[in-house]
């Protein structure tokens, strides 16, 4: 076997059947590449070894990925990165991908090709109105380590042009909120925007990606529509709907066209679904099936899910040649939601920290 | 029946947000109204058009905005007031705010009609801060008087304000800046939209422009966004607050009053006479406020003095917030009464320090209600200056009597906002005048809690405001 692309260019499903069907179907080929001795991974094949668990034999539908345990995202710190090579990529080398904000040792994730494929499915979902082909993109944000830099660089090359990065480092944002130092916060964050506005005023750019915190700042010192810039691609932080309408209405003046998107290192990104009045600026995001998975999970006991229109925490499975990742609790919490027409498979809504509704929470600008 | 609901006002036009609070009775839980609830980014970006605030209060000369403001004064007193979709009579407005506040509602009356003193006033107000200067200085931004120029520059277009939402009465100090051709920025405390909202709708119906006032309800973020954006602000706070802005010419920081009485060794002995004085000045208004006095001071008869006070203040008990007589303030975040309680547990635990009013008390200090909690008078003795209760505040009626040699009461009292000196001893009334740690003095018997408009308050707001600054024509 060999990796390929056929869960990226399968016909788009049309219904929740459709859906079911398809992330059922591409579920059982993931499981099958990981603990296969000939494809698999070796976290995953020893893991089935340990646990007497045949996963190719128990695995048929998503209701069947209750055999493993939620993952520990602590292996992405601890194992050795050689672990988690499947074996049809042995002897290629691989890109290492960090996670955003925490300080000290970080989660760790190898890639080939993934950032490309889930990049190359999110730019279908854009317009060429809003995000022109052949225009030049500026990335303001956490590059570093991070996917997020090598993944919007793919996308502005794939549509057919190149990005300008400014870097913003939130591992030490967190370190000087936490530390109270608001004043330094404030000076890094204008630093950051300084350098975006040079490139703006001196270069021209049609494209963004920054996170709501930035383009906030951003738009303080300068007309975002008038810099030319036609849409923002904006994720990292909760975006409220109260907050989503001032971005929308006011920092970019009802012209420039707005894209939030939920992800991160681990799963890829997930879309939003296009809001309209009835939304009332409450976001959506719907995962990048089948390659990820998106479920809102009771926190107390996670193997349920919490009903439709309630608050759960949010569990992602990935399921793709390269990683493997099964019922990984993220700390974020969110609203289930209904499939839609452009996904029809379940929604999170209104993503926000785990447990933001009872202690502050330290995002800073990332 | 839908609930009022107060919009953001950003310049006047109001905003509807998204994100929306509800704000519910203290003691029952009922809901009260909805309050809008604004996100920081408002604020910074409403701040670009500030410039305009000023410009349009501008147009109006000072003499005519006082007399609108007085036109003001009467509609919150008197008038019904657009609130939401309907209107709010005075009536309506005493009782909720006492059910959000906590604050009984004779106090809420009391409050009102101090408000309505300083907008019936301003003109001597202003006045007096300015030392009479001529107003006209204030929108030119110079002219002469006898014979000399002189120039005032405004500081901001607007002044900003996060409020408590705890004392009603604070409202006072912002009153006057429209009458400075300054325009406001008010982010209200969480429990208490009624007052700015309210004071917003009498300025308009009075002829204020609408663009002069921006209202923006919201969490601690929304007050952070106030103090980054707006350049001069006035905030409420604690002691840490003071610190941490001190030194910081955009924020004036209101805190913590410590304010005292001090009965120098000449009168102490006659100090069965000052003992209404002592008790109004302790336990008025619910004895929330920063001019409250926390401290008596003396260097004999400390004891007779606590004694007297506690049999005076300790039987005094909670009244529901409609009978007239209600002399407490309920904590309507129940958990705030029992941290200052085991506060005064703690400190009550250190030797020299004696809570007196206990005996007279038939209860305890600490009543729990369902829904909120109340802190019942105590006075505390304190032999010596250097124990912990000895320069406290707390928000209820609570004082220390304090033994101090008079030779260092000046300098143990430490910061204080409202130092009543009941001395005839020249040297010692000189010394007071002469202490920096004193914002307010009353040489002789006056309350401490009687405030005279026509003086600077923490600081003159007109200093704060605007700068004199040299100016020559060729």
């Amino acid at each position: 076997m060999t990796p390929d692309a056929s869960s990226t260019t399968a016909a788009a499903p049309r219904t929740a059947d459709d859906a079911r069907q398809a992330l059922d179907a591409h579920l059982r080929g993931i499981v099958r590449w990981h603990f296969s001795p000939e494809t698999g991974t070796p976290f995953w094949l020893d893991w089935a070894k340990r646990t007497g668990i045949d996963p190719i034999a128990r695995v048929k539908s998503v209701a069947d990925l209750s055999v493993f345990p939620n993952f520990a995202d602590e292996s992405l710190r601890v194992e050795p990165l050689e672990r988690w090579i499947p074996a049809a990529y042995k002897g290629r080398p691989f890109t290492i991908f960090e996670t955003g904000g925490p300080t000290g040792m970080p989660k760790q994730r190898i890639g080939w090709d993934d950032y490309k494929i889930d990049y190359e499915q999110f730019s279908a979902t854009l317009s060429d109105a809003d995000f022109p082909r052949n225009g030049y993109w500026l990335m303001m944000g956490p590059t570093g380590p991070r996917r997020l830099r090598l993944a919007i660089e793919h996308l502005a090359n794939f549509r057919g042009c190149s990005c300008f990065f400014v870097d913003l480092d939130p591992r030490w944002v967190k370190k000087i909120i936490s530390a109270r130092q608001f004043e330094q916060a404030r000076a890094y964050m204008e630093h950051v925007v300084d350098q975006a506005v040079t490139i703006l005023t001196h270069r021209r750019v049609d494209a963004l990606f920054t996170t709501p915190k930035l383009l906030e700042a951003l738009a303080e010192k300068i007309s975002i529509p008038e810099a030319g810039i036609k849409g923002v691609f904006c994720g990292g932080t909760t975006m409220e709907p109260q907050y989503t309408r001032f971005l929308i209405e006011e920092v970019l003046e009802g012209k420039t066209t707005f894209v939030p998107t939920y992800g991160n290192t681990l799963m890829g990104l997930a879309c939003h679904k296009p809001l309209t009045p009835e939304d009332r600026y409450s976001i959506t995001y719907y995962a990048p099936q089948p390659r990820a998975m998106l479920r809102v999970v009771d926190p107390d006991r996670p193997e349920r899910l919490v009903e439709y229109d309630q608050w759960g925490r949010v569990e992602l499975t990935t399921l793709t040649k390269e990683f493997f990742m099964p019922r990984f609790l993220e700390r974020d919490e969110a609203i289930r939601r209904r499939p839609c027409a452009l996904y029809p498979w379940d929604g999170v809504g209104e993503v926000r920290p785990f447990g933001a509704s009872r202690t502050t929470i330290v995002e800073g600008v990332y | 029946m839908s609930l009022p609901h107060f919009p953001i006002l950003r310049w006047g036009e109001a905003y509807q947000s998204l994100d929306v609070e509800t704000v519910v009775h203290f003691a029952t839980g009922e809901e009260l109204c909805q309050v809008s609830q604004a996100n920081p980014g408002l604020i910074a970006r409403d701040m670009r058009q500030a410039h305009r605030a000023r410009e349009a209060l501008r147009a109006i000369p000072c003499d005519e905005l006082c007399r609108r403001l007085s036109r003001a004064a009467d509609l919150f007193i008197r008038g019904s007031l657009p609130l939401g979709s309907t209107t709010q009579s005075p009536e309506e407005f005493v009782r909720c705010q006492s059910a959000t506040t906590g604050l009984p509602e004779h106090m809420c009356r009391f409050n009102m009609e101090k408000l309505r003193h300083v907008l019936t006033n301003l003109d001597a107000i202003l006045g007096s801060l300015t030392r009479g200067l001529d107003r006209g200085i204030l929108t030119r931004g110079y002219g002469e008087e006898r014979g000399i120029m002189r120039s005032m520059q405004a500081n901001s277009p607007v002044l900003g304000m996060v409020l408590p939402s705890n004392s009603p009465g604070t409202h006072g100090l912002w009153l006057p800046v429209p009458a400075l051709q300054i325009g406001l920025v008010l982010k209200p405390g969480p429990l208490e939209p009624w007052t700015p909202f309210r004071m917003a709708q009498a300025f308009f119906e009075a002829g204020l422009p609408r663009e002069s006032i921006g209202l923006y309800p919201g969490g601690a973020e929304v007050g952070m966004a106030v103090v980054n954006h707006v350049p001069r602000t006035l905030i409420f706070g604690s002691k840490a607050t003071v610190e941490q802005y001190r030194g910081n010419p955009a924020v004036q920081v209101h805190g913590p009053g410590f304010s005292k009485i001090i009965l120098g060794d000449d009168c102490v002995d006659q100090w069965e006479r000052y003992l209404d004085l002592m008790v109004d000045s302790i336990a008025l208004n619910g004895g929330r406020g920063c001019i409250n006095c926390s401290g008596i001071w003396v260097s004999r008869c400390s004891r007779e003095i606590a004694e007297a006070l506690a049999q005076r203040l300790g039987p005094v008990a909670p009244l529901p917030p409609d009978d007239p007589g209600a002399p407490l303030a309920a904590f309507t975040i129940a958990a705030q009464a029992e941290g200052i309680n085991a506060l005064i547990e703690a400190g009550l635990a250190e030797s020299g320090v004696e809570e007196v009013t206990a005996k007279h008390r038939g209860g305890h200090r600490l009543v729990r209600e369902q829904r909120c909690a109340y802190l019942r008078p105590t006075i505390v003795h304190c032999d010596s200056p250097k124990r912990a209760l000895a320069n406290t505040e707390f928000m209820f009626p609570f004082a220390s009597v304090v033994e101090c040699p008079q030779s260092d009461v000046l300098t143990a009292i430490g910061d204080t906002l409202v130092c009543t000196v009941i001395s005839n001893d020249e040297k010692f009334r000189r010394a007071a005048v002469d202490a920096t740690n004193i914002d307010r003095l009353n040489l002789g018997p006056v309350p401490t809690t009687r405030l005279n408009w026509l003086q600077p308050h923490e600081g003159n707001i007109i200093n704060f405001l605007y700068r004199e600054r040299a100016l020559q024509i060729g």
